[in-house]
């Protein structure tokens, strides 16, 4: 297919020139060509994501009503206990604040607000015109910490300095802020943090419930579920599990550098990458036996339970074909491990803001033949599925709808999944989700199939 | 974006960062369930500081080489407003230097999010593309120009029709049917066959009149055309609930010389059947509305008709225009309403929790407020992001308004069946 120019050295084909393919690396981490229907977002909302599942806090965007509107409530990061999280609070900057500055009236919605709802911390998102105009946000932020007693984080996130990633890194360096100004001493010596999962559809709670059950504490999930108090002391763990490649790393990284904590990749995706998981914490303990062993039989237990039903899926599923296109490619390693268990084959597989050697790695993990991307487009996106012909897609809301139009099954791995897909259970809800779309009887009464059907009818007729 | 998405072959192009671009398109796309396509010029740090001329230029000469649209319709952002892009001169000079190949336009809007609101955008991108393509010939030419206003693809689809059974020729300006509410075959296409073409929207210079639906959306394009190219422009409502669209059905007539089949008097004879049948359900309901001005507008007028009590009419739309459109609407029938533009829903819900009401209408955001107080609340107009009814029926003419009516009811009933003691459980409705 005709690929933009610009844009040659971001696809590749696994296997298409044996030998080359770590040699001369897919470009990535590089910003979207002008003028591609790019499906990416900006530094505002690679913050704004990343913050948005802390539930006692306050998210007030700083910037037109635009920036707020369209970050309300879509998340579905669940929490436990507050709400407030789900609201995107704005200033609303109009014309005239443009021209005036901003800065009076962020310090009077935050007055206003942290009256209101008496948060416990409260991030404000810088946007683009923010950046553009000057306003000191981290003053106001200043001041309005010492008169209301509770943080006040700026978060830089002015959308266009830089992609998705930097807006990650402007919300670990918000968060680290908070991170080591609480009391440590009733954490004990098992104790992790969960860094990198966002409790969508409440998987945070399912991951916390393992790790509990070996015997370790969690001491702050960052940002699932989150509570202010618990990030504070966040720096008493022992250990961070960090989850979603790009968006928690930098965090993990300062933690290390400053406490001595060190991190660990991990994804709770598919059961073999959720085993894992689990291990990785229990062998940092070895002076516990009793947590590996524990670890075992969860692991055990799990599997167990879900097998007999796997198995059946697997047998609906086997020989299928899948593309994937998702936000990190971290995400995108487990997808196709756990597509493997499901006997299915991955044919194409993109990310947004995967880097370089992620990139290596999915090659190295996917069949030959495989369409690895970065930074697609929907109509690279289409084009590649029909030319694999697909039976899967796996990925976000704008995605969806391509899909769909294809005929072809989909399965939401993004902030849009209405079951837990982390875990065991989870596994067992992925391959239940992916079973019924791929094998859903709508797909069949679309014309393309049909006519594809056709011959195969006359020949029936013919024998 | 949503305007320029109901020109056939059109690429909108967000001019600005990517998150712009992103977050509109994933919103139509949550609302309409189809894919929105846009291109956007990637801001970075360094065309806010230089400008974002090189970045309009590569995004005009990858947007005509790779994805070939017949058009390009370019909205501004914060950003690029706010560092003072002169973008009709980047266009000049791309048509200059040959980056536009010849017979393609590219037209643009300024849509700062810090002006206005969704509404304000749509209707600066349809005067935009009049004052832009229009052109009197001096031939007139035996067709209307509709401008629908911003509703859903179902909606102009049913304006059409009805012009249709009219026999009126119409150009409808945005049409977004056939682009964002497409069949499934299968196929993936880049520019549906939807939306009106840029002969036809050159030929507006050249229409009888032009109905301008909606005050808001529609009206600053009508005049727009009006002083370029004389082409009167005849405001009029959203055609929903009954008057409003008798009101749009008349001006058909009028300047269309058209007579009204008599499929069209069964529709509205069934609305009107309807209303009858069940407005001993309506009176006296206390209701509360919220949504985009030219929406609520026609709304409340059917409001009124029904026999029904609005209380609180919101929009956050800024214009003074809404509040005495409306306090005229309910003068007689329910002068004690509470009006206000430019509001917010927390507002809203202040005041229902101090003196509730039976219904809420408003969009998909209303049912924070619906749960929170229970009420029943209708969906009705955009965004409506967890329901799927608005993209299959339209809301507009008589059939819509017959929609309306049933929901509304249903609305009220269920509610009713769903709490009532067991004595008042009934059967029959």
């Amino acid at each position: 297919m005709e690929i933009l120019p610009d844009r040659q050295k971001q696809v590749r084909q696994t296997g298409a020139n044996p030998g080359q393919d770590s040699a001369a690396p897919i470009a990535c981490d590089k910003h979207s060509a002008a003028g591609s229907v790019s499906q990416r977002a900006c530094v505002f909302c690679g913050s704004r994501v990343v913050l948005y599942p802390i539930a006692d806090a306050l998210h007030l965007v700083h910037g037109p009503i635009g920036c707020a509107a369209y970050t309300w409530d879509i998340r579905g990061a669940l929490s436990s206990g507050p709400q407030l999280h789900r609201n995107s609070f704005s200033t609303d900057l109009r014309e005239m604040d443009v021209i005036y500055g901003g800065e009076k009236k962020l310090y009077h919605a935050l007055i206003e607000l942290i009256d209101a709802h008496q948060p416990e911390a409260a991030f404000v998102y810088s946007t683009c015109i923010v950046g553009v105009i000057g306003d000191d946000v981290a003053a106001v932020c200043k001041k309005v910490t010492a008169e209301k007693g509770i943080p006040v984080l700026p978060v830089a996130s002015e959308g266009f300095k830089g992609t998705k990633k930097d807006g990650y890194r402007a919300a670990c360096e918000a968060v680290y802020r908070l991170v080591g100004t609480g009391s440590t001493e009733d954490v004990g010596p098992h104790s992790i943090n969960i860094l990198g999962d966002f409790n969508l559809a409440g998987e945070t709670w399912i991951i916390r419930d393992y790790y509990k059950r070996m015997g370790i504490d969690v001491v702050a999930c960052i940002t699932g579920d989150a509570r202010i108090a618990d990030i504070r002391r966040a720096h008493g763990a022992k250990l961070n599990l960090v989850q979603c490649s790009g968006s928690m790393t930098a965090l993990g990284k300062k933690m290390e550098a400053d406490y001595g904590i060190p991190q660990k990749r991990v994804s709770y995706f598919g059961i073999e990458d959720m085993a894992a998981a689990l291990y990785e914490a229990a062998r940092f303990f070895p002076d516990d036996p009793t947590i590996l062993e524990r670890a075992e039989d969860l692991v055990r237990e799990e599997v167990e339970a879900i097998t007999p039903q796997l198995r059946e899926y697997r047998r609906r599923l086997e020989g299928r074909k899948a593309a994937i296109y998702v936000g990190g490619a971290f995400k995108a390693f487990s997808l196709v491990r756990a597509l493997k268990l499901l006997g299915m084959q991955t044919a194409v597989v993109g990310s947004q803001t995967g880097g370089p050697e992620d990139y290596v790695k999915l090659q190295e993990i996917c069949d030959p033949g495989t369409i690895v991307v970065d930074d697609s487009n929907p109509l690279e996106l289409a084009q590649f599925c029909l030319e694999a012909d697909v039976d899967l897609f796996i990925g976000g809301v704008k995605e969806r709808p391509i899909a769909y139009k294809l005929g072809i099954a989909f399965c939401d791995h993004n902030h849009e999944r209405k079951e837990p897909l982390a875990g065991f259970v989870g596994m067992l809800n992925f391959a239940r989700e992916v079973c019924n779309s791929v094998n859903s009887p709508v797909w069949q009464f679309a014309p393309r199939k049909r006519r594809k059907a056709v011959p195969a009818q006359h020949q029936e007729i013919a024998v | 974006m949503y305007a320029a998405l109901g020109i056939h072959r059109c690429m909108p192009h967000s001019h600005g960062s990517q998150g712009c671009c992103s977050y509109h398109r994933s919103h139509l796309t949550r609302h309409h369930k189809e894919p929105a396509m846009a291109t956007t010029s990637s801001f970075t740090e360094g065309a806010s500081v230089f400008g974002g001329l090189s970045n309009m230029t590569q995004a005009l000469k990858n947007i005509f080489s790779i994805y070939e649209p017949d058009i390009v319709a370019v909205h501004t952002t914060c950003l690029s407003e706010v560092i003072g892009d002169d973008i009709p001169m980047m266009i000049k000079k791309s048509q200059e230097d040959g980056t536009i190949p010849p017979g393609k336009h590219v037209i643009h809007t300024n849509t700062p999010s810090f002006t206005g609101s969704h509404v304000t955008g749509f209707a600066n991108m349809v005067r935009s593309t009049l004052r832009y393509l229009a052109e009197n010939t001096g031939t007139p030419r035996d067709q209307l120009n509709i401008l629908p206003g911003y509703v859903d693809p179902a909606d102009m689809r049913e304006i059409k029709r009805l012009a249709g059974l009219m026999g009126v020729n119409a150009v409808v300006l945005p049409d977004t049917s056939n682009v964002l509410d497409t069949a499934q075959t299968g196929t993936y296409e880049m520019y549906p066959k939807g939306g009106a073409t840029v002969d036809q929207i050159r030929s507006t210079g050249d229409s009888i009149a032009t109905l301008a639906l909606g005050h808001f959306a529609s009206l600053p394009a009508a005049t727009e055309l009006e002083n370029k190219c004389n082409v009167p422009s005849v405001p009029l409502d959203l055609p929903f609930g009954l008057g409003p669209t008798d009101a749009f059905i008349d001006a058909l007539r009028q300047y269309g010389a058209a007579d009204v089949p008599e499929q069209i008097e069964e529709e509205r004879g069934r609305l009107v059947d309807l209303m009858g049948d069940l407005h001993q359900y309506f009176f006296e309901k206390r209701v509360a509305v919220c949504g985009d001005p030219d929406h609520v507008i026609a709304l409340v007028q059917f409001l009124v008709e029904l026999d029904m009590k609005p209380a609180y009419v919101f929009t956050g739309t800024p214009g003074q225009h809404f509040e005495r459109r409306i306090a005229e609407i309910l003068k007689d029938h329910a002068p004690n309403a509470i009006i206000k533009q430019n509001a917010d829903m927390f507002e809203l819900h202040q005041l229902m929790k101090r003196e509730p009401v039976d219904l809420l209408i408003g969009n998909t955001y209303g049912k924070y407020i619906a749960r929170a107080e229970n009420v029943p609340l209708v969906r009705f107009g955009f965004p409506i992001l967890d329901r799927a009814g608005h993209r299959c029926f339209p809301a507009a003419g008589y059939m819509g308004a017959m929609r309306l009516v049933e929901k509304m009811s249903d609305a009220l009933l269920d509610k009713k069946d769903r709490e009532c003691d067991e004595e008042w459980f009934e059967l029959v409705q």
